[in-house]
């Protein structure tokens, strides 16, 4: 059985990092006494992907990991077990039967996620920037420098903003978050700032990600659902 | 949800953030208004370091079982953050509730080695406690050390309000009822401390005076109260079935420990005797843990955590009298739980290898070995009980098995040593590797035998018998490692060997905080004002900085290190009494310069003095 697990990551344990957070839910999982299922050899280790990571100091109430079970085990349950074996801050939200195969690997799928940003106290720009989100989103091109191996180069992120909207003293993003486009909230936020004739100062913005989608339509027609839609609940 | 001491900012500046958030599996959250006693624990070391302690999760588990008590951890903020907090001036606070480590009642720090010493001035100087005892008022935590370093605990005894000396679950108990009852009679801290002093294996340093002659040697050592003990005796647990007390819940760390597993301890103590071996000395008499309790204990603490391995504590598992059983047990249960099993300190046996084929794949793993010494005539010497046909014996049934990798660890430097010995090195590394190939046909083979040959130097440690023992200088150790390295280059099969050595400065600087007095105090203050962190790690580790600390103090390194003490001198740790006798150990030091050999705790008894106890091995099927 192939199930997705939906989790939330606040408070403290925002500043696990990727890794860490999955040896931690390799040792929950132990300790919730799941059947997992194992890779051969010497040293077996579970079978589990990882959708999206998640960067160390950002929370989240939407992260994704797909596992494999020996046996059907009800989905209501796989909540309830990993939960009584959580600690602050971690939360299992849902857990989901999708298809097998490599097809229905979690990271694969990933096509776009959900941000909410908040400047941090004393670090907000000093113009009135909330009423000129819409002006910096309607920019054909939005060039920002990009650091890769080849060294710098520039990259237009504006086809990768889906979405860039003021919700109360928020700023809500949805972005591209494939592997070939994946786009950083930060760098959508300092490429706004910048926009504005303003320096953006480190840690400038506190980062929460909502929820992470799938593509089920094409390059000019998105249809983004959720990764927890694409599965199904087992009674 | 808890608020975090350091800002978001500091914490998304530093390495490895989580080292400082607390909030693991299985730490212990308190209502502090509900407990009486606040105990920040403290290993003196980064985060991953201190978290593959034992000792100090044992202590933590059965502090917090007491309603009353809430004890919680502290570590050495890394040297990127240590920077930050001093800028910053932000206090050393401990993981659970975030609060400064300056509003608790008690700071336990964790004494597991030498070279930690400056790190433990650290923790006391970002806490904004005061570095010296004498200097701290009532409103600031009572400073208690413990562990091996305890022993001799004179080096630090500037630094510290009271030592436990011995094992610290018989102790504290006493120690916090002492505290309790000092609180509610409205006693001063000098109050606590004489009620402390009175705790049989608690060591109170300023009730104590210390006369030196003019050579430096010590003169007299007495207590300057009437009502403190002239001797602090070790304190242990007796009868491992009742008094163990085993963790059920260990701490889960979200970042990886160096000990990133469950560790069972399976017994304390070693009835071998090496006579270089503190942990052997100090932790006798060998005590067994039942093998059903560490059954029932490895399944619990397996479920508690969900680690994916399990290692075997002891300082020699071959010794454990049920370890055929017990390691039976947990390959049955949980190897198909992709539970991993780990055996340190196995002897290379026929059993040994059956077990490792079992639980580990032979084309990765290597055989290891510590002869400790490159000759029969030294080996007897340091009482170390392998012989060179034990070694070629096992590595011929490793190498039949499949093996061909063999780690070799020796001590150069110790007692009596000659170039012979030193050259015994190299000729043992190449008898091990003719070994392979006249033992596995050509056919067979998977490529060369790879031998790995380590050295250290010797330190001698205090209640052992090398206790009296003169160290060598740098440039004496570096030609010893140049003999064996030549000898190595000289072999026939020298392809086959690899050879390491440690740098022979923090081994001196080990030496020196090892068998320190009192005044040994001021170099490592001033070691610490000039910088000094982190001497464990190489990275950090600037001797100068020490070398400078002793010109300043105008402290002769030589006279701690280089000087064979006399066996009438009085020694800054003769005040404790840690089970064995001076006689056995002068015994042991004759013993040793005429090359005699010792038995083992099994085959007879050496008169040690740990009797006294009443239980362990001295008592075996004498029940």
């Amino acid at each position: 059985m192939k199930v997705r697990i939906k989790f939330s990551k606040k408070g403290p344990v925002k500043f696990v990092g990727h890794l860490d957070t999955m040896r931690y839910f390799q040792k929950a999982i132990r300790r919730a006494e799941l059947p997992i299922a194992f890779s051969g050899g010497y040293s077996p280790h579970m079978i589990m992907s990882f959708a999206a990571p998640l960067g160390v100091g950002i929370e989240s109430q939407g992260e994704y990991f797909d596992i494999e079970l020996t046996r059907t085990v009800p989905t209501d349950e796989i909540v309830s077990r990993l939960n009584a074996v959580m600690t602050e801050g971690v939360h299992v939200i849902s857990a989901r039967q999708v298809e097998d195969g490599k097809a229905g690997k979690a990271m694969s799928l990933v096509a776009a996620a959900d941000y909410f940003v908040q400047f941090r106290e004393g670090k907000e720009p000093k113009c009135s920037w909330k009423e000129r989100i819409t002006e910096f989103l309607s920019q054909t091109e939005i060039l920002v420098t990009k650091t890769g191996k080849k060294g710098e180069r520039q990259v237009n992120i504006r086809p990768f903003i889906y979405k860039m909207e003021l919700r109360g003293d928020k700023i809500f993003l949805m972005l591209a978050s494939a592997s070939a486009n994946y786009t950083k909230p930060e760098t959508v936020m300092e490429a706004f700032v910048k926009w504005l004739g303003e320096d953006y100062p480190d840690f400038a913005c506190m980062v929460e990600r909502l929820e992470v989608y799938a593509d089920k339509g094409t390059e000019e027609c998105h249809q983004f659902v959720t990764l927890e839609a694409l599965g199904e609940k087992v009674e | 949800m808890r608020n975090l001491a350091l800002s978001d900012e500091i914490l998304m500046s530093v390495d490895k953030a989580a080292r400082y958030i607390g909030g693991e599996v299985n730490s212990v959250m308190k209502d502090k208004e509900k407990v009486d006693i606040r105990f920040a624990m403290c290993f003196p070391d980064v985060y991953e370091i201190g978290m593959s302690n034992l000792g100090m999760m044992i202590l933590y588990n059965m502090f917090n079982e007491r309603e009353d008590v809430w004890c919680e951890r502290v570590f050495s903020p890394w040297t990127d953050l240590d920077k930050l907090m001093r800028e910053k001036k932000i206090p050393l606070f401990a993981l659970e509730s975030q609060e400064p480590v300056k509003e608790f009642d008690f700071l336990g720090i964790t004494l597991g080695y030498e070279m930690c010493y400056t790190n433990i001035l650290q923790i006391l100087d970002l806490s904004g406690i005061p570095l010296l005892a004498k200097d701290r008022g009532e409103e600031f935590p009572i400073v208690i050390g413990g562990g091996a370093c305890a022993y001799n605990p004179e080096p630090l005894a500037d630094f510290f309000d009271l030592f436990y000396i011995g094992e610290g679950e018989m102790v504290y108990d006493a120690l916090f009822d002492a505290y309790k009852a000092n609180k509610a009679a409205g006693g001063t801290k000098e109050d606590f401390l004489m009620r402390a002093a009175q705790v049989p294996g608690i060591y109170v340093p300023a009730f104590y005076d210390v006369t030196y002659k003019e050579d430096g040697t010590i003169a007299s050592f007495a207590p300057n109260r009437p009502e403190v003990p002239e001797k602090v005796k070790k304190q242990l647990i007796v009868d491992m079935d009742k008094g163990y007390r085993p963790i059920e819940k260990p701490v889960v760390p979200f970042i990886k420990a160096t000990q990133d597993r469950v560790t069972l301890e399976i017994q304390r103590g070693c009835i071998r005797g090496c006579r270089f071996c503190q942990a052997g000395m100090i932790y006798r008499p060998t005590r067994e843990r039942d093998v059903e309790a560490l059954k029932a204990s490895a399944r619990e603490m397996l479920k508690n955590t969900g680690h994916e391995e399990i290692s075997l504590s002891s300082l020699s598992s071959s010794d454990y009298t049920q370890l055929e059983e017990l390691v039976t047990f947990l390959i049955e249960e949980f190897k198909e739980k992709g539970v991993n099993i780990s055996l340190p300190s196995l002897r290379i046996d026929a059993f040994a290898l059956d077990v490792m084929s079992k639980v580990q794949d032979i084309k990765k793993s290597s055989l290891t070995f510590a002869p400790e010494a490159g000759s029969q005539r030294l080996r007897d010497v340091i009482n170390k009980g392998l012989t060179e046909e034990d070694i070629l014996h096992g590595a011929k049934e490793a190498f039949l098995g499949g093996w061909n990798r063999v780690k070799l660890y020796f001590m150069l430097g110790l007692p009596t040593e000659t170039e012979e010995d030193m050259k015994g090195i190299a000729h043992l590394a190449e008898k091990i590797a003719e070994e392979y190939y006249d033992t596995v046909p050509k056919e067979k083979r998977h490529g060369k035998v790879q031998i790995v040959v380590s050295t250290s130097f010797f330190v001698p440690k205090p209640f052992t018998p090398f206790q009296w023992a003169g160290m060598y200088s740098e440039q004496n150790f570096i030609d010893k490692a140049k003999v064996v390295k030549e000898e190595i280059r000289a072999q026939l099969n020298q392809k086959s060997i690899k050879y390491n050595w440690h740098e022979p400065d923090v081994t001196i600087l080990e030496g020196f905080l090892a068998r320190g007095d009192r005044k040994c105090g001021k170099v490592i203050l001033k070691a610490y004002e000039n910088g000094a962190l982190y001497d464990a790690w190489s990275e950090s580790f600037h001797y100068e900085i020490w070398q400078q600390a002793f010109e300043e103090t105008n402290t002769d390194l030589d006279f701690y290190t280089l000087r064979e003490r006399d066996v009438d001198e009085i020694l800054p740790w003769d005040f404790i009494d840690a089970g064995v006798t001076k006689e056995f150990l002068a015994r042991e030091w004759k013993h040793a310069k005429e090359g005699v050999v010792t038995p083992n705790c099994r085959k007879r008894c050496s008169g040690c003095g740990v009797k006294q106890y009443g239980g362990g091995v001295c008592y075996e099927g004498k029940n």
